[in-house]
């Protein structure tokens, strides 16, 4: 156990704070990836590319910074940008999902096509997997790509998808084998939304804000070399950009940034005349529930050893995303509960025509957005199975009976 | 920065679940625990001779010199066993103690012959864990007197270690005169409590620390963090028995291990016991190396890891099913372990309190 960082890394967070305590007046206040960057996002963005706090190791001939992979170097760089409270880089689904994936599964003309201009924030992109009929059972996906000529035709339905509504281009989770065995049949497409046949219609959720879409494809035709790997390898190329989605999920510090949020909130409010945080049954849950993230923040200290060290993490890995979005939930349900009948004031603005939510409407629609981040990417019965089989060895529920 | 165990870490515990597998089968576990005591003299004995019992005694007095890290590695492999043998006490917080709080001259009698396992000191605190039960003696001068109820680790000990809550420590002969320990029927049947009581009993008394209630603090948060990772071990074999048992029991044609609600019963422990881990090391590293963040971490390690051995002692039985009830699964062991770590040395509830006022969140 040695929790001092080398030279190395000392010299790089110095690096990082000086950079930060230079420049963090140009530092927009959100990155958030609920509408289209702005111009002072995307100068940030490229600054911090420049600098390699962002897309460090992306290749330079791809825009990058060229960075070792090392991910300790992106551990301090994301806590030095958390504990200051300054914007790190964009988190966009095109970042942190199909740059990856390409730069795993593409061809160099997707990589030259698609990379730098996804990096500087310029092309947003919208993940098209979920359907109707394909939620959990995301194999089943139904809309179908068939080939005409050089083009792939369309049609067919997706939902759940996020920034769909300002998104430049969509990575898209189809059937172009029908004949084949479902995990079989499916491909991975690129396509950019301005194609004609492309209806998206936004999905307003229980937040009250509308944050999905669905979105309807009549006849969309699609350059058939925007295929990433071949026909029929859909399947593969979603499983790799998804195991990058379930690594973005669950930052401790953030947790922890919330377990101090909620003891001014706990500080601030009072109940008879008494403060929430002097009485104990108010202390105690939030005393427990800084414990759970403790636990947490240790559990992601040593996965990521394990990932320095080459050593696969099986089961320490597979329960980040259950733990992480279940504690958040119950982190988010104190905060509402602290603000108790007088939060009970709901008036959500609409991310599109912006304005900002007060406190408690904005844990409230938290605490229900914590809610969406359980039942998505992956549902908490989903990673379940997942622990339960691959990371416990236990059998798969049998498939009933052909009647 | 590396957060993970090194290689001699890693040896000693793979020597100790070796040592454990081989000596300590479950017939002969179960009946130890039937024969009343719970405690082995046997396995003490062969456990000090691999270096257990002076794991924490400094080199120069014959140990290993080792850290709270290290016990805890120890502590762990003990609670997957269920081990019936004095630990926390003799093997760590006594150590610990004695290095702390003892003189010179002292600490050269005593830690030699602790690390080779012939003195075997229980601690006992008189109050300021927040443990229930009586905890009400008086030191005068060098003498002790009063009556210390739920005190671990004291059958077969040679020694008693008192910590008062003003941090001063007195260390009598548990043969001596004066000195009266009684072994309860304990609901753990593998470390028994003790009641010990002592009249007008003579005692050296520990007097060398510039800081004694600091001494004592350390002492007990190095105890607590011993009683999380037992716990941690103990729910990681509750765990592990409960789905090696899932793969068997047939019902319904199938093994009960491909029916989602044991499924997920068992994804739900193995996603709540993990990171336990992780927070067991960081609090026995901080013990060791950080103290600044020491009693904090001690204080959640303790909670927070025996309300997830409460979940997993829950769950892992009823993953058994009816057999989970009965002895016959020896199962009930280490239940029952769980549930006298989650007691001893204060409870959760107790421990989040003083994590709440040594941040400052409340008044003392």
């Amino acid at each position: 156990m040695d929790l001092s960082y080398s030279d190395r890394y000392r010299a790089l967070q110095a690096e990082v704070r000086a950079f930060i305590a230079t420049h963090r007046d140009r530092s927009p206040s959100a990155v958030g990836v609920r509408r289209k960057p702005d111009a002072a996002i995307l100068a940030w963005q490229q600054l911090l590319v420049e600098k390699g706090y962002a897309a460090r190791t992306i290749p330079t001939r791809y825009g990058g910074y060229g960075g070792e992979p090392d991910v300790m170097e992106a551990a301090i760089i994301a806590e030095e940008f958390s504990k200051a409270g300054v914007a790190a880089g964009i988190a966009s689904q095109g970042i942190s999902m199909l740059v990856p994936t390409l730069l795993e599964v593409g061809t160099e003309a997707q990589r030259e096509r698609w990379i730098r201009p996804t990096i500087r924030g310029e092309v947003i992109w919208c993940q098209g997997y979920s359907e109707p009929g394909a939620g959990s059972d995301l194999a089943n996906v139904q809309t179908r790509a068939v080939l005409d000529g050089d083009h792939f035709v369309v049609n067919g339905q997706k939902i759940w998808t996020s920034s769909a509504h300002y998104a430049d281009w969509m990575f898209l989770l189809c059937r172009t084998e029908p004949e084949k065995p479902k995990h079989h049949g499916l491909s991975y497409l690129l396509l950019s939304m301005k194609t004609p046949g492309i209806e998206v219609r936004p999905l307003k959720t229980m937040t009250g804000k509308s944050t999905f879409n669905e979105v309807f494809f009549t006849d969309v035709r699609v350059p058939a070399d925007q295929i990433v790997m071949g026909r029929g390898d859909g399947w593969t190329v979603a499983n790799i950009t998804l195991k990058y989605e379930r690594m973005m999920l669950g930052d401790a510090n953030k947790f922890m940034h919330r377990v101090h949020r909620i003891r001014e909130l706990m500080e601030g409010t009072t109940i008879d005349g008494e403060r929430l945080i002097d009485k104990p049954e108010w202390r105690d849950r939030l005393v427990r529930l800084q414990g759970e993230v403790m636990a947490s923040k240790y559990h992601q200290m040593r996965l990521l050893t394990q990932q320095a060290q080459g050593v696969d993490p099986g089961l320490g890995r597979m329960i980040v995303k259950l733990y992480g979005t279940e504690m958040g939930y119950r982190l988010s349900a104190l905060a509402v509960d602290v603000y108790g009948a007088a939060g009970l004031v709901f008036d959500p603005h609409d991310d599109m025509t912006g304005g900002a939510d007060d406190a408690a409407t904005s844990w409230h629609v938290d605490h229900m957005y914590d809610l969406g981040l359980i039942i998505g990417g992956g549902s908490s019965q989903i990673q379940k199975n997942i622990i339960s089989e691959r990371g416990l060895g236990m059998p798969r529920e049998p498939k009933p009976a052909a009647r | 920065m590396e957060f993970a165990l090194t290689d001699e870490q890693r040896m000693l515990d793979e020597s100790l679940r070796g040592y454990l597998a081989r000596e300590l089968p479950l017939e002969t576990l179960k009946a130890l625990a039937r024969e009343g005591q719970g405690v082995s003299e046997k396995h003490w004995r062969e456990l000090a001779e691999l270096g257990v019992a002076g794991l924490m005694v400094p080199a120069e007095h014959g140990g290993a010199g080792l850290g709270v890290l290290d016990a805890a590695v120890a502590a762990e492999a003990l609670g997957y066993a269920g081990a019936p043998v004095a630990f926390a006490g003799p093997a760590v917080m006594a150590p610990l103690a004695v290095s702390l709080m003892a003189s010179a001259a002292q600490q050269a009698e005593w830690l030699p012959r602790m690390a080779a396992g012939e003195m075997r000191v229980a601690v006992a605190f008189a109050g300021g864990t927040g443990q229930t039960g009586r905890a009400d003696v008086t030191l005068d001068g060098t003498t002790l007197s009063g009556a210390i109820d739920g005190v671990l680790d004291a059958a077969g000990a040679t020694h008693v270690l008192t910590i008062l809550p003003d941090g001063r420590a007195a260390l009598a002969e548990v043969r001596g005169s004066g000195v009266t320990g009684e072994v309860k029927p304990t609901l753990d049947r593998t470390r028994p409590l003790s009641q010990v009581t002592f009249d007008k009993a003579p005692v050296a008394v520990l007097d060398a620390s510039n800081d004694a209630a600091a001494a004592a603090r350390r002492v007990r948060d190095a105890g607590r963090v011993m009683l999380a990772a037992d716990t941690l071990g103990a729910a990681q074999a509750m765990l592990d028995k409960a789905v090696a048992y899932a793969k068997e029991r047939v019902q319904f044609g199938r093994v009960i291990a491909s029916f989602q609600a044991i499924k997920h019963m068992s994804a739900e422990m193995a996603t709540e016991l993990e990171p336990c881990r992780a927070m067991v090391w960081y609090a026995a590293h901080a013990a060791d190396a950080i103290p600044e963040d020491a009693h904090v971490a001690a204080c959640h390690a303790k909670a927070h890891v025996a309300e997830v051995g409460r979940f997993v002692q829950t769950k892992a039985t009823e993953v058994h099913g009816g057999m989970g009830f009965t002895e016959l699964m020896g199962l009930e062991l280490w239940y029952k372990r769980i549930s006298l770590d989650r007691h001893m040395l204060g409870s959760p509830e107790r421990c989040r309190h003083e994590a709440a006022v040594a941040q400052g969140w409340v008044a003392g």
